[in-house]
């Protein structure tokens, strides 16, 4: 009784915000609705018993993603209404692609069954509640079964940021950089020029 | 072997602790063999950038040596792994002699294409050490994506490779072309990679598994549905993009034009080897049971990209641009070896690529040497009169063209040769005729090439090939010329690959 109203709380303050994300008129606005979509779906995940899930989508989708996203709304100062110019012109035609894709979702989803063999091939299947926390079951396929993905992910993740590196960083002439082994490097020889003052006259 | 040695070792083994700490070493090492070629490569990248971070810009010549030389290990690696099948992670990563040998072809064209990059890039001055270890943590994606057994290891072997490429396609990054071709190529693929996971999650929901065996096993019960058929027109539109089968081409040419042109060279070569492989090991081991259905869409695909490749080359001046619309072609042609769905099929698509690797390596050396003291020159019509400037070159590209164009006796005509017999044997007759007709239309452009080399007046010379070019056009030419007098090795070593696949 209290998990189906806290699911009817979650779930229509979820769909509410993510309306209000598309919209609403100041970006910032949007952000911000875009981050109470993201906690009240990790309402939902914990009611569904899946509190890692809900856990990660708090610490990496509103304590990163999100702030991020306002970082650079902030930032770049994007000019919103001149973004939604062209939007009446490709309304007709993006309307049409995207009454053919429900259609479709409509028919695959009223095409629903499930193979009578799939019991007996299902990739992992998911431990009991009652025998193991999400976490933890989460935790005996990622560094075993499944590690080969999870290293290949740290490539990929690798090269993004070689990537982003390559492709816009400038180092610029003339700019002062911190050199330790010089400053070391310096003795009283190099660094100390000693005038002789005579009195009544500057340097 | 001493046997008095073998009898005491155990024993020596449980007193020694160094003995018992190398072994608690050794057997995950010799577990992980299969895959070493791989975590070579990932490590191998990882060393040479701390190497270029900290010796900076002066590293770049020795950080590209050192690449052809890891990818050189890893193959190497894989050579010394004998012919036996080998599933790791629970099934998630085979290898096999079909991985093998086109692994052995991806490494080949990388590093041939690191090779022929030194003195593009020592002129357009974009000499930096980033890209052969962009190059080598894609080739590092393409390994995964040939080994992969499994939707999930397929799309981050194919993530992997892709994000190095969308990164090595803007490395010109103050030419506007190629920052205009990293972006665009950045776009769709992203595009592409989400309906191809689009498709992976709906096969997923309607068989229950990722894994291709287990795939292949629900659907040997259950049979295709809607859902699962809806899911593998996603899962192929994505593949296809890769593969830049037509509709799904319209990147190539724009990237092939604007991006550095050993660049171009290298996206000619291996990725398109690699995500070939990858199309045909999902196709034919995850989906046997229903090969009727996915059939047709192979076959529309494969008659597009044969058709759109052979017409719209016909109008291109720019060579860049007129070898991508060849290698949709192409690509097309080595589909049909796929549409077969047969082993004979598998083994003349290994075939096709293995040969077009080569050609297209030997192509693109003479595109690298078209450069005159002002610049790089990209139109076909600077080739004029090249038989009179450089007789040797002009003859081995002339080879090259007549082998593209597949014509007998050079090595083209045998790639398609295989795949149109192994589509003749599958009984898809209509296939194979439009193929050959899309091949005869296709060999007016490149013959045209060859009217421009030989009958019109010469153009200014061009300044002398360097050395590494001159070795790669010269092996890649005497490979397409006497292929016809020893096709046993690719052949035998093609169907051995291509029976592990059934």
């Amino acid at each position: 009784m209290v998990a189906a109203a806290f699911f009817y709380l979650f779930a229509s303050v979820t769909v509410a915000a993510a309306f209000m994300v598309i919209a609403s008129k100041n970006p910032v606005h949007a952000v911000l609705f875009l981050i109470l979509a993201f906690v009240n779906s990790a309402g939902l995940f914990v009611l569904l018993g899946a509190e890692f899930l809900a856990m990660i989508l708090i610490v990496v989708y509103v304590g990163a993603v999100a702030v991020l996203f306002l970082f650079v709304v902030m930032m770049l100062d994007v000019d919103f209404a001149e973004l939604r110019a062209g939007f009446l012109r490709y309304l007709p035609f993006g309307g049409l692609i995207g009454i053919i894709m429900l259609i479709e979702l409509i028919l695959v989803l009223g095409a629903w069954t499930i193979a009578p063999g799939v019991v007996d091939v299902v990739a992992t299947p998911a431990p009991t509640a009652a025998d193991v926390t999400n976490t933890e079951a989460l935790g005996r396929v990622l560094y075993t079964k499944y590690v080969y993905f999870f290293e290949a992910a740290g490539m990929i993740l690798l090269t993004a940021m070689v990537g982003a590196i390559v492709l816009t960083l400038r180092h610029k002439e003339g700019v002062k950089r911190q050199d330790i082994g010089e400053q070391v490097a310096r003795n009283p020889e190099t660094s100390i020029e000693i005038k002789q003052v005579e009195s009544g006259k500057g340097i | 072997m001493d046997p008095e040695v073998v009898e005491t070792a155990p024993d020596s083994a449980a007193a020694d602790p160094v003995e018992a700490v190398v072994e608690a070493v050794a057997e995950p090492l010799f577990a992980y063999a299969p895959i070493m070629p791989e975590i070579v490569l990932a490590v191998g990248a990882m060393a040479l950038l701390m190497l270029g971070v900290f010796r900076s810009e002066r590293s770049a010549e020795p950080i590209m040596w050192l690449s052809i030389l890891l990818l050189a290990i890893a193959a190497l690696l894989i050579l010394a792994q004998g012919n036996e099948t080998r599933l790791l992670f629970e099934g998630t990563v085979i290898v096999d002699p079909f991985a093998r040998l086109l692994k052995l072809l991806s490494l080949l064209g990388s590093a041939v294409a690191i090779f022929m990059s030194f003195d593009y890039l020592r002129e357009a001055r974009i000499m930096k050490f980033e890209l052969p270890i962009l190059i080598v943590l894609a080739t590092l994606g393409m390994l995964m994506m040939i080994s992969a057994n499994d939707l999930i290891a397929l799309y981050l072997g194919l993530e992997l490779q892709s994000l190095s490429l969308y990164v090595i396609a803007a490395f010109r990054r103050d030419a506007i072309r190629s920052s205009e071709a990293g972006l665009k190529y950045f776009v769709l693929g992203a595009l592409s990679s989400g309906m191809l996971l689009y498709g992976c999650s709906l096969i997923y929901g309607f068989t229950g598994s990722t894994e291709f065996i287990r795939i292949a096993q629900a659907l040997e019960s259950g049979g295709a549905n809607l859902g699962l058929i809806f899911g593998i027109v996603f899962f192929i539109a994505g593949l296809a993009f890769k593969v830049s089968a037509v509709p799904f081409h319209m990147w190539t040419p724009d990237v092939y034009e604007g991006a550095p042109t050993p660049v171009t060279a290298f996206f000619a070569a291996a990725p398109k080897v690699a995500a070939m492989a990858m199309f045909v090991r999902a196709m034919l081991t995850a989906f046997p049971a229903i090969t009727a259905e996915w059939q047709q869409i192979i076959v529309f695909i494969s008659i597009a990209s044969m058709l759109l490749g052979a017409f719209a080359a016909i109008a291109q001046t720019n060579i860049k641009r007129l070898m991508a619309y060849s290698s949709i072609g192409h690509m097309g042609f080595a589909l049909v070896g796929l549409a077969a769905g047969t082993a004979e099929g598998a083994q003349g698509v290994i075939v096709y690529l293995a040969i077009y690797l080569v050609m297209n390596l030997g192509v693109f050396a003479c595109i690298l040497a078209m450069r005159r003291s002002d610049g790089m020159v990209e139109d076909i019509n600077e080739l004029a009169g090249l038989s009179s400037n450089n007789p040797l070159m002009a003859f081995l590209l002339a080879m090259l063209m007549f082998s593209l164009a597949g014509i007998p006796p050079l090595a083209g005509f045998f790639a398609k040769f295989y795949v149109f017999l192994a589509a003749i044997q599958a009984g898809l007759y209509p296939l194979a005729v439009i193929g050959v007709l899309a091949s005869v239309v296709g060999a007016y452009y490149y013959l045209r090439i060859i009217k421009i080399m030989y009958f019109d007046s010469p153009a200014e010379r061009f300044d002398p090939m360097p050395m590494a070019l001159k070795s790669v056009l010269g092996v890649s030419g005497i490979i397409v010329i006497f292929f016809v007098a020893y096709p046993a090795p690719l052949v035998d070593a093609a169907e051995v690959a291509a029976k592990s696949l059934f």
